[in-house]
């Protein structure tokens, strides 16, 4: 554990940040349709948010948050969602990905369009944000040996 | 060794700055990517056509939205392979 994971300062700080900054994630997502914003930037921003908290609290804590098990069903269930959603306008006789014609509202295809992008973007926001974290985690050194091996050093000594 | 790769790198920056010099400058609006006449579509039927305001969002998700479906398994894919190379297993 490094000084910076002890500075009370950067502990709290962090603690405070990393909900505003998944709120401003799920923002990032849903104003995809009508501003600047969408799914990856989206993703990035919320994935960004738990591996500030994982170089932070370490490894344990993030980990915690966000097990391998919850990361692989939300890397895959993300191109899952993007998928079924192409595939069930399929279903309803249109082209793949061709929003309208799925009839949730009948007479007016173009709000339909609009929910499934939004759809679309929340899975596109999952996998981002679930491949994100799971980089982190695999490409970061692993501290909690580090962590072990001077203790039992100085318990040979 | 290093030398054969610097003459290669320069060579290879040269060859980009001179292609550079063909490229329409920026913003032009006689350059071949506006005079394509789908742009005029995407511009007047994006909003009524996908439900969205933002012309971008309807290309990607809409009328790209295929490629987007691809992205997002490219994505997919290289975690899944940075899993498989570099994960460590607990043995």
């Amino acid at each position: 554990m490094s000084g910076i994971q002890e500075s009370i300062v950067i502990r709290t700080v962090v603690r405070i940040m990393v909900p505003f900054i998944q709120i401003f994630a799920l923002y990032v997502i849903m104003h995809g349709a009508s501003g600047p914003g969408g799914g990856f930037q989206g993703g990035v921003i919320f994935g960004a948010g738990i591996i500030l908290y994982a170089m932070i609290y370490g490894h344990k804590e993030g980990k915690q948050r966000m097990s391998d098990k919850l990361n692989r069903i939300l890397s895959s269930s993300g191109v899952a969602i993007f998928a079924v959603t192409g595939i069930s306008c399929l279903v309803f006789g249109g082209m793949f990905l061709q929003y309208g014609v799925v009839p949730l509202l009948p007479d007016n295809p173009a709000v339909v369009s609009r929910l499934l992008i939004d759809v679309v973007e929340i899975g596109i926001g999952i996998t981002v944000l679930a491949v994100m974290i799971s980089l982190f985690f695999d490409v970061s050194p692993p501290e909690t040996d580090e962590e072990e091996l001077p203790a039992s050093e100085e318990a040979g000594q | 060794m290093k030398i054969i790769a610097l003459i290669a790198v320069i060579l290879a920056g040269g060859m980009l700055i001179y292609a550079g010099q063909d490229l329409p400058a920026f913003g032009d609006p006689e350059s071949p990517a506006y005079q394509h006449p789908i742009i005029e579509h995407y511009i007047t039927h994006a909003e009524t056509e996908s439900g969205v305001g933002n012309i971008v969002t309807a290309l990607l998700a809409n009328y790209r939205g295929y490629d987007t479906l691809g992205e997002v398994t490219v994505i997919f894919t290289a975690g899944m392979t940075v899993i498989l190379l570099l994960r460590r297993r607990e043995i």
